[in-house]
């Protein structure tokens, strides 16, 4: 068994907490989403949506409560599939020659940055549930404190879960393409429709059927529904919408996560194989 | 255990068609400084990769430190410290971080790992530099981070690949003396060089190698007296002729004909020869321009070797380095 990656996680959060541009706009920009672009929205959607009837007996949920599982799934989504530019770089500048060269597997590096990616996502969730709290995100509402703590964990399970499989995409695309050009215009291209055809910001009840069904399958929409089965309950209404998650949902939703995440990390497993020192 | 750290046979390497490395042998002892001398291109890069286990071998056989590139890749790979030609460290990191790092990657224990940095820092003199990030340093300061780090997990061989091609002489002089330190303790290094002045000072044997193949091996001693004691550069009127009438000579070797002038091998002693060589062209009707006695340099092997002299650029930058080095002394 090889611990080696420990030393590549180590090496990643030296340099992260080391580029104060970075590590700062990686804490301020959860906050921004939330600040901006969520009471902005949310603002304008509960006044659309106000006049909308609520299922009696159903708990409510506002806007920004249930857009916020979306905003977490969204910046974690931004800054891991972003996660693997490091490692461009790293490749361009032969930085990575070293690790190459040694006898560690390569995995070792995957499996370090990964580690790397986590992290950084867990501070982003964590910043984003305690800054939607102090403006009027409604999670983990009526829960007690057992409650709260098995929601974190499972949220923080499926955040990690997802981000894995994303930085594993992203590591893959990075390890293959020569300019970080490409690789901006492949993300920028990859990211649009996982952002749009998702549930992350919107339910997806009223697109064409075709959007809807790829919706299924899109792991922004696995985690921004698992993120609201933890967070905001089994069982809500929100936008006239009445929502119901089941243990086979939520069983669903991991399955999904990690059969993503697993496949990514054939891929990227796969493209680091052929790298070339 | 054999002495010989590195052992290779008729080993081959093809990119597509063209033939990078063509069956080439040579054994490198246990302690020595061994050099691969030729000129870019020739194939030296290749041979190193192979060695280190970053390419796959093709053909042939190679065993480093007792074990077979080909089957114990992860083994050789912990015998072995790599300095690489492009410059690899993290800018980004200080010089203690980067050589942790790498002895983290190679598992060494903590202690172990603070200790051998704490000698290596000393070892290459950059104790004031201990917590500088690595973007701060010299050049020279880069490389000898580098070669530290090369270090760190006690290799049976440190592979060297143009240690210091882009460097100015000083810088180049004194990464030498920590390569010569290096060996002292007792590091067998292996290093790939296109600076004839750089093989010269600092290896034990070399191997000259060009078109992706060993055209000799030898000490530098061995090597240079291959071309006798002293050579002649001569020039006339006529080189071509001269160099004609000179073959026919019993005491002459061999003639290489340069640009401007000839090259004279001799059989015997310069004092009692040199004047029956100028009766013989004075004879033929060749008038003599200058004569020069000198003894034979790291150029004028590989010259008589390969037949040619490091090509293009190289060769003006090795005669300048060398002038250079010549006024230093």
């Amino acid at each position: 068994m090889n611990f080696e990656f420990r030393a590549v996680y180590w090496r990643e959060m030296v340099k992260f907490f080391r580029f104060k541009s970075t590590l700062f706009s990686s804490l301020i920009q959860p906050v921004m989403w939330l600040a901006f672009f969520g009471l902005a929205m949310s603002k304008s959607f509960d006044k659309l949506t106000s006049l909308l009837p609520n299922t009696p007996g159903i708990p409510n949920v506002d806007y920004l409560t249930y857009m916020g599982a979306g905003i977490i799934a969204m910046d974690v989504l931004f800054s891991s599939l972003f996660g693997g530019t490091s490692l461009l770089f790293d490749k361009k500048y032969s930085l990575l020659k070293e690790t190459l060269a040694s006898p560690i597997p390569r995995i070792n590096i995957v499996m370090g940055i990964g580690l790397s990616s986590i992290t950084k996502a867990f501070i982003q969730t964590g910043i984003i549930i305690i800054f939607g709290k102090l403006i009027g995100m409604n999670f983990f509402k009526g829960y007690d404190i057992i409650q709260t703590l098995v929601s974190v964990v499972g949220i923080f399970l499926l955040v990690g879960i997802f981000t894995l499989g994303f930085f594993f995409l992203s590591g893959s695309i990075a390890i293959t393409v020569d300019q970080p050009e490409g690789m901006q215009s492949i993300l920028t291209l990859l990211s649009m429709p996982l952002f749009f055809i998702s549930n992350a910001l919107y339910p997806v009840d009223s697109f064409p059927e075709v959007l809807k069904f790829l919706s299924i399958f899109n792991p922004l929409t696995l985690l921004s529904n698992g993120i609201r089965y933890f967070a905001l309950g089994t069982n809500f209404s929100v936008m006239g919408g009445h929502y119901i998650y089941t243990t086979a949902d939520i069983t669903m939703y991991f399955m999904g996560l990690i059969f993503f995440a697993l496949v990514m990390l054939s891929i990227v497993l796969w493209r680091f194989d052929k790298v070339d020192v | 255990m054999t002495t010989n750290v590195i052992e290779v046979n008729n080993l081959e390497h093809k990119y597509n068609d063209l033939k990078a490395v063509d069956d080439i042998s040579f054994t490198v002892k246990k302690g020595e400084i061994f050099s691969f001398l030729g000129p870019n291109g020739a194939g030296k890069s290749t041979v190193i990769n192979v060695l280190t286990t970053l390419r796959k071998i093709q053909k042939g056989e190679a065993k480093v430190n007792g074990y077979n590139v080909a089957k114990e890749s992860k083994e050789v790979r912990r015998s072995i410290g790599i300095v690489f030609q492009m410059m690899c460290i993290d800018y980004e990191m200080t010089v203690f971080e980067n050589l942790e790092y790498h002895g983290k990657i190679y598992s060494m224990p903590k202690n172990e790992r603070r200790n051998r940095i704490n000698e290596l820092i000393k070892l290459t003199e950059l104790e004031a530099k201990r917590n500088t990030l690595a973007k701060d340093l010299s050049g020279g300061m880069k490389r000898r981070l580098e070669l530290a780090r090369g270090l760190m997990t006690k290799p049976a061989v440190l592979f060297l690949d143009e240690p210091t091609v882009g460097f100015d002489i000083q810088t180049r002089m004194r990464i030498w003396e920590y390569l010569r330190k290096i060996k002292r303790e007792g590091t067998t290094i292996f290093l790939t060089t296109h600076y004839m002045e750089e093989a010269d000072q600092l290896s034990d044997r070399i191997s000259i190698i060009d078109h992706g193949k060993i055209i000799a091996t030898g000490s530098v001693l061995d090597l240079k007296n291959q071309l006798g004691e002293d050579l002649i550069y001569l020039e006339t009127s006529d080189n071509k002729a001269a160099a004609g009438v000179l073959k026919t000579l019993e005491s002459v070797k061999g003639v290489n004909e340069d640009t401007k002038f000839l090259r004279v091998m001799l059989e015997g002693d310069v004092t009692h020869i040199l004047p029956k060589i100028m009766d013989k062209v004075r004879q033929n009707g060749i008038e003599i321009t200058t004569v020069n006695i000198k003894k034979p340099s790291m150029d004028d092997v590989f010259i008589h070797y390969t037949g040619h002299g490091l090509r293009g650029e190289e060769l003006e930058e090795q005669h300048e380095n060398i002038k250079i080095a010549e006024v230093l002394k």
